[in-house]
């Protein structure tokens, strides 16, 4: 191998660099969240006190509480909604170019259109927003991303060995039960972990979509309330534990969801 | 398979239900209401008028149409350049530890948009950490104010979308055929013209599908304007939001994110023109 | 064959390791100008590695490449005069056929009118002529096959390198172009250095060939000299079909298994016959000294092949006998057989060149050269 070939010091350089800048400002953050004086200025010693605070802040709390709610409704229904999706448009004899078109625009349409699309049309129905109409709004792209995951999985789904299934004698329900859906279940879950995530992350389609009132505030709007006017401790620690649950999230997905990586 | 043809229709069923109930049906009814007139009082008047988008195109609008535009092709471009290195390095790992680093590049994208934007806050701010820095490493002057600067906005917008554009283009890379490089070096081209017509050219369709995403991403963007350039930037998802929420001109917000839709669909459609040409495909030209 | 003998190539005591495997074992080979030679063995034996190394994408760990008496070993793979054919092909999919032929004549940096020309001529040559505007996608394999054998020819290369050109075809279509590439190997004067696992290919297609086993150079020779006289068990076997009977040599020179006797020259001891199947004679019952019956018989166009179970061995013998002659035998049959001794070969059970049992390295590759 020539010398250009097996060059491998720039491309450390490189990934160093680059994880550098993707990884210092979120390890700072992490890192500001144990400093007792919670500023920037100067470390004034290791605590766990900006922790405490978010527990004793009630606003907070009820904003996590909130979020939860949503994200656990809008996944469940996304998980089913999306997964029959992605098994009626894998199972087509014909690929259908406005059905492609049509799981593919949640996850293209900038939010903020779709924000106001959705704004427009719940008063327009005259229906009283609230954590509902959040939930609806998120399964939306939810769906969208559940349905891209299992039809990731089922492009490399043998149908051979439903045909197997039947020939030996089950029904089409007992094979799906026995056969699809065992193997269908790792991708299944994965998608509905990157539905979860996606939820409790979501910022500007609940922001638009929760309606007035402090009742229906979610965690990301609760964030941007206290972020726009600068630096505030309790803010590191939230941050801290939200990119905590998040990685968690996607570490398990990845996991579940590795064998697809070997077609 | 013992599908007949309906079944596959009816369990597409309740999820295309849902997103035309939710998603394309207040999508045409929020474009529609650009061409109908503002109410005096907001709301909307149903009087047909173009006169909406007429307003797009008025040199005040179309002004901060074209600096996000510019804002946007800016953090595009800067995004690309470092995300290429980035992707050729890891494609150029060994085998094993790819997916662990691509998985390390992709991670951050998945965490709240709000921290990673805030985690900027914290760095840029006039007391923050970088001028903290600068005074412990000996600066004395004013602390610089890096906060509330278009080039905070950039760097927010392509610290967030960066991830996306790693992964896109290493997609592409992770499928090219090593012996086209070694076919094109062993034809007598160096690494560089080897780099220039035949990697670059084969990974373009990943190029553009991640500049695509962080522009249309950054120009439809409210959040990063408002954080990181402190409302000092308007950018066309101020605008819109802007019109829907605080002058509460909803025909008007809604030519604006008629002009984002059809943006993005200008571009998605030159970026699958891009893929149809790396992979050999020929559109619409004379077959001889 | 041609009139020069000398090497145009000349590969000398090299070797390559992949970390603790040894891919490539101190292999020494000459090349001649204007030959045809056949690089052969079964995969993992080593042979592409000799093939990438020549090309430049891989260097040597030990000896040295000549060229024309050129150390050509410290030059990267854009500074040989020696083009590669690649098994998958590697066509550049965003170019037609004409951008790809022209790609390696503009990096020569060559008048443009020039490379129109040559291109030109090479289209035409190689019957492509009517493709130069499709792009490789809207080609058939035979065609992308003649792509890149046209790509390669146009540079006009000292030596032609092939790696397994033709594994992609389907037998048919294989074995036209196996004469197609001689034709045009022999119109363009070039040397052409072909990777194969098929000895077969390599029978028909090769002046010279290169028999490697385990990184190894087991045997150099012609077509018809490494069939009749192979150097060792394993190039017996691999070379068409050969029937072993285990035996011994005794005192008196003559080698004998159970109910066999063959004059052959060796030492006494244990030791292996190999016997071409159309070395073997039959006759009715009683006729030749070897009594057998046949258990199955193999058509095979203009000959049969039967298989003679005989005391001597534990699998049955096979007897390779034209068709015409083969009328009246039927599985079941009794007959009697005869070995012809000049015409097989005895390996001695301890014996110089027999490979010593090592670990396969067919695992050992570089993971993204392949395919």
């Amino acid at each position: 191998m020539n010398a250009s070939f097996s060059g491998k010091l720039p491309g450390r350089i490189v990934l160093l660099l680059v994880f550098g800048f993707l990884y210092l400002p979120i390890a700072v953050l992490v890192l500001l969240s144990f400093n007792d004086s919670g500023l920037p200025t100067s470390w004034s010693g290791f605590s766990i006190r900006w922790y405490g605070a978010l527990l004793a802040n009630t606003d907070i709390l009820r904003a996590a509480g909130n979020t939860l709610i949503v994200a656990v409704f809008a996944t469940v229904i996304s998980t089913v909604l999306g997964t029959l999706m992605a098994l009626g448009m894998e199972t087509r004899r014909r690929k259908s170019n406005g059905l492609e078109a049509l799981a593919f625009a949640p996850m293209v349409i900038p939010d903020i259109v779709l924000a106001v699309a959705l704004l427009t049309f719940f008063s327009r129905l005259g229906l009283a927003m609230g954590l509902h109409t959040i939930v609806i709004s998120h399964v939306i792209f939810d769906l969208a991303f559940v349905c891209s995951v299992v039809r990731a999985r089922l492009k490399h789904f043998d149908f051979s060995i439903v045909e197997a299934s039947r020939d030996l004698g089950a029904s089409g329900w007992t094979t799906f039960w026995r056969v699809t859906f065992p193997v269908l279940l790792p991708s299944i879950v994965a998608g509905s972990l990157l539905a979860f995530t996606l939820s409790v992350d979501e910022f500007i389609i609940a922001f638009f979509t929760a309606g007035a009132g402090r009742s229906s505030i979610t965690l990301p709007m609760q964030i941007y309330s206290m972020i726009r006017f600068g630096i505030t401790p309790e803010v590191n620690a939230l941050a801290t534990i939200v990119m905590g649950v998040s990685a968690t999230a996607l570490l398990i997905s990845q996991w579940l969801n590795r064998e697809q990586q070997v077609p | 398979m013992s599908f007949n043809a309906t079944r596959p229709n009816l369990l597409a069923a309740p999820g295309v239900a849902w997103l035309v109930a939710f998603m394309v049906v207040p999508c045409v009814l929020v474009l529609s209401y650009a061409f109908f007139q503002r109410g005096v009082w907001g709301g909307v008047e149903y009087t047909f008028t173009l006169e909406n988008f007429a307003r797009v195109l008025d040199p005040l609008y179309a002004k901060i149409f074209l600096n996000s535009a510019r804002i946007a092709l800016t953090a595009t471009v800067v995004a690309i350049l470092i995300a290429y290195p980035a992707a050729y390095a890891i494609s150029r790992a060994p085998r094993m530890s790819q997916p662990i680093l691509l998985f390390f590049a992709v991670l951050p994208f998945w965490s709240n948009y709000l921290i990673r934007t805030y985690a900027w806050i914290v760095l840029l701010n006039r007391e923050g950490l970088i001028n903290n820095l600068l005074r412990w490493l000996g600066y004395t002057g004013e602390p610089l104010s890096m906060l509330y600067t278009e080039s905070a906005v950039i760097t927010g917008l392509v610290y967030n979308y960066l991830p996306f554009v790693i992964l896109a283009i290493y997609s592409t890379l992770s499928r090219l055929s090593p012996e086209l490089m070694e076919a094109s070096r062993d034809l007598g081209a160096g690494p560089i013209r080897t780099f220039l017509r035949v990697t670059l050219p084969l990974t373009l369709p990943g190029v553009a599908a991640g500049g695509v995403f962080v522009f249309v991403l950054s120009i439809g963007n409210f959040v990063t304007p408002a954080l990181l350039g402190g409302g000092r930037f308007q950018m066309v998802g101020n605008l819109v939001y802007d019109q829907f929420l605080t002058a509460n001109d909803w025909p008007f917000g809604a030519a604006l994110g008629a002009a984002l839709i059809l943006t993005m669909i200008a571009l998605l459609l030159l970026q699958a023109r891009a893929t149809a040409h790396a992979s050999g495909e020929r559109k619409g030209e004379a077959a001889q | 064959m041609n009139a020069s003998s000398n090497p145009i190539l000349r590969i000398e005591g090299v070797g390559k390791a992949f970390g603790p495997v040894t891919a490539v074992d101190n292999v020494t080979l000459d090349i001649r100008e204007n030959e045809f030679f056949a690089l052969l063995g079964p995969s993992g034996c080593g042979k592409t590695t000799l093939l990438r190394m020549l090309a430049g994408f891989e260097s040597p760990n030990a000896g040295r490449i000549l060229l024309e008496g050129k150390d050509i070993s410290p030059l990267p793979p854009e500074k040989r005069p020696l083009n590669l054919m690649f098994q998958s092909y590697a066509l550049f999919p965003h170019m037609t056929v004409r951008q790809n032929l022209s790609y390696g004549l503009e990096m020569e940096r060559l008048d443009k009118a020039v490379i129109r020309r040559r291109v030109d001529e090479t289209l035409a040559t190689t019957d492509l002529t009517q493709f130069a505007d499709r792009k490789p996608e809207q080609l058939s394999g035979g065609q992308k096959q003649r792509v890149a054998l046209a790509r390669a020819l146009v540079k006009r290369p000292k030596v032609l390198l092939l790696d397994e050109p033709l594994g992609a075809l389907d037998k048919k279509l294989r074995e036209k172009m196996q004469l197609e590439l001689k034709r045009m190997q022999h119109e363009a004067s070039i040397t052409f250095i072909i990777v194969t696992h098929d000895q077969e290919e390599a029978l028909v297609m090769a002046d010279r060939m290169a028999i490697l086993r385990d990184g190894r150079l087991l045997q150099v020779g012609a077509p018809e000299e490494v069939y009749e006289r192979p150097a060792d068990r394993f190039v017996a076997n691999f070379i068409g079909v050969m029937n072993f009977i285990e035996g011994a040599v005794g005192a008196d020179g003559l080698f004998r298994a159970e109910g066999l006797e063959v004059k052959a020259t060796g030492n006494a001891g244990p030791a292996t016959l190999a016997v071409r199947p159309e070395n073997i004679v039959i006759g009715p019952p009683g006729d030749q000294p070897v009594s057998g019956a046949i258990v199955d018989i193999a058509y095979h166009g203009l000959d049969r092949v039967l298989h003679v179970k005989t005391a001597a061995t534990a699998t049955p013998l096979q007897v390779r006998i034209p068709a015409s002659g083969a009328g009246n035998w039927k599985i079941g049959d009794a007959l009697s057989l005869k070995i012809d001794p000049a015409k097989c070969r005895l390996f001695q059970s301890i014996k110089r060149g027999t490979p010593c049992p090592r670990p396969l390295h067919s695992s050992r590759k570089r993971p993204s050269a392949r395919r």
